[in-house]
């Protein structure tokens, strides 16, 4: 296996033992992000000199015999969306085309600290709104399963990046299911924490009482030493909260057996593909031989959360996004008569279709005299949601659905019609509507048209309780090795 | 729920953003389907439920007041940053005719 293959716990190993240097780790993903990047374009940036200086200085620590950290000299990949000092951050859009972060994400900080490499920063679909990775200013991201589709989205550079082995691990982040699909779709491992677990400061904001940063990975233990490295509150960030401080990966290898793991009924839709259901169903029979007590659930809300989501975010994301004018930062349209035509006039240069799709949305919902119908009815129907979830999970500890009715479709094939789009979120967004964590794991492959394709699943559990979902996801991929097979372009 | 043309011209207006001509008869079928099909909450009954804007029912998070100093990197990134610039100021165009 080469060094861009490793997982982070493989690469830790070797960089204690001195089987190799961080450098050396560090210049074999940047060489494999060369030699396949032109076909994937997960990246929209690659930081070769900083990586490399950064892996330099582990090396130093290690020379003189320092213990180093799980993340020291890792090379991982960031999500465009995320600032890191100095470098340039466009959200995938061309508002900020030439935007340089004056400051580091408190995650960036946080991985800084204990020496974390960073590549470069990945494509995304315009602010992280989409399902596809198409609706970025910079051209689509391939699937590296199969170039002529989808990486899903909207964190779909990080979920190729993973599946590439064009980094060992990576951040993304999920406001309706833009790490867990991105995660099915490429064949590895994703996880979306609480609400609230991992601070936002320095994550460019599109829909914040959903938005939420978390790990890609190869292995579900990589998962949980990556959230680790990340969780927990942060002062810059007041909808952060005091979560749980123990570390989930100490008690990662804990069986399952006599784990309460509901399926909700709701999942069987007619839109889901049956190959994914077969998938999903056999992984449950896998998850009963480790000992674990599948049982029948309802969440009768569930079916509303798609609506749910479509009101509440598009309406967010119209205030969150009030701010890119053209003024202070981004791009400026240039020849304008006055004040207003300098805002719509830079908006309309900056800001995508998808983009001002969503804005017109928001705008509409949060209007006078629609706002009870669609913004308040939406908030009554989200608290409706959220009770469900927590009925259940009176009963079960953990719940499984797939991650998205279809397998990854082809290029263009949807982004004419937006709705359809729109129902790839339909298995994830109830987790961030609840607010709730969600892990992707690989749990099968289909053959569709001479392509050999990923199919996911997720594991979703109680507020804070990472720890529950982590430990079956982990026990799942000590019994299957789906997550072990590698794309032709790793 | 079908959006008119106009619907269109007065959220754009709203939202601060010029739309083409094409953009808004588009915006306006594609919107319409999707307000039709985030109108199905309509038959949940939501009578009498209260609810959070935050999930875990955070509220009131405080902060001490303090005035924070912006180091001089800082200051410099974000002037640099500026679109339109004479100086230490930003330059923008005349809100009063």
């Amino acid at each position: 296996m080469s060094l861009h293959q490793l997982t982070i716990t493989e690469a830790h190993e070797g960089l204690r033992k001195k089987d190799f240097s961080a450098r050396e780790l560090t210049d074999a993903c940047l060489e494999h992000i060369n030699a396949v990047d032109g076909d994937v374009h997960a990246y929209l940036s690659v930081h070769d000199e900083s990586a490399r200086a950064h892996a330099q200085s582990v090396d130093e620590k290690i020379a003189r015999g320092e213990e180093i950290g799980i993340m020291a000299g890792i090379p991982c990949a960031i999500k465009d969306v995320l600032l890191i000092e100095g470098t340039r951050t466009t959200a995938g859009s061309k508002m900020l085309e030439h935007y340089q972060a004056s400051y580091d994400a408190t995650v960036i900080s946080k991985l800084k600290k204990q020496g974390t490499v960073f590549l470069g920063k990945t494509n995304l679909d315009e602010f992280a709104m989409g399902t596809s990775t198409e609706n970025s200013a910079y051209g689509p991201t391939h699937n590296p399963w199969d170039l002529s589709r989808v990486p899903g989205g909207s964190s779909g550079g990080s979920a190729a990046a993973v599946a590439a082995s064009e980094c060992i691990a990576a951040l993304g982040s999920d406001t309706g299911g833009s790490i867990r699909q991105p995660a099915g779709f490429c064949g590895v491992t994703g996880l979306k924490p609480t609400y609230g677990a991992v601070s936002r400061y320095g994550l460019i904001a599109m829909a914040s009482s959903l938005d939420q940063i978390g790990p890609f990975a190869k292995t579900v233990e990589d998962a949980a030493l990556f959230f680790d490295a990340i969780k927990g509150p942060d002062p810059h960030d007041s909808s952060s909260a005091a979560a749980r401080t123990e570390q989930t990966h100490q008690s990662l290898k804990n069986p399952i057996a006599g784990m309460k793991i509901g399926i909700p009924k709701e999942c069987f839709i007619d839109a889901l593909d049956p190959v994914i259901e077969k998938s999903v169903r056999d992984a449950l029979e896998v998850l009963k031989s480790l000992g674990a007590d599948v049982v029948d659930i309802e969440l009768p809300t569930t079916p509303y959360a798609l609506s749910v989501y479509y009101i509440i975010q598009p309406a967010e994301v119209s205030a969150n996004l009030a701010r890119f004018d053209g003024m202070r930062y981004g791009t400026r349209a240039a020849w304008t008569k006055d004040l207003a035509e300098m805002y719509s006039k830079s908006r309309q240069e900056g800001l995508g279709a998808e983009t001002r799709r969503r804005i017109i949305l928001g705008t509409y919902t949060l209007a006078a005299g629609y706002y009870d119908a669609y913004y308040k009815k939406a908030q009554a129907v989200r608290e409706l949601v959220r009770r469900d979830f927590a009925n259940a999970f009176r009963t079960v500890d953990c719940i499984v659905t797939p991650t998205s009715p279809s397998l990854a479709f082809h290029i263009g094939e949807k982004s004419s019609d937006p709705l359809q789009l729109y129902l790839e979120d339909v298995f994830t967004v109830s987790a961030n509507i609840a607010g709730v964590p969600g892990l992707a794991v690989p749990c099968g492959f289909a053959e569709k048209d001479g392509a050999h394709l990923p199919i996911g699943m997720q594991f979703l559990g109680r507020h804070f309780d990472e720890e529950t979902i982590l430990r079956a996801g982990y026990a799942y991929q000590q019994a299957t090795d789906w997550h072990t097979q590698k794309s032709p372009l790793s | 729920m079908a959006l008119t043309k106009q619907d269109i011209e007065h959220i754009a207006r709203l939202a601060r953003l010029e739309l083409s001509e094409e953009e808004k008869e588009r915006f306006s079928s594609q919107l319409s389907s999707i307000l039709d099909y985030v109108g199905q909450l309509s038959e949940v009954d939501t009578k009498g439920v209260e609810y959070h804007y935050h999930v875990e029912g955070l509220f009131n998070v405080m902060a001490p007041d303090e005035i924070g100093a912006t180091g001089q990197t800082a200051r410099d990134a974000l002037l640099a940053a500026m679109p339109d610039r004479t100086g230490d100021l930003l330059k923008v165009k005349s809100v009063f005719q």
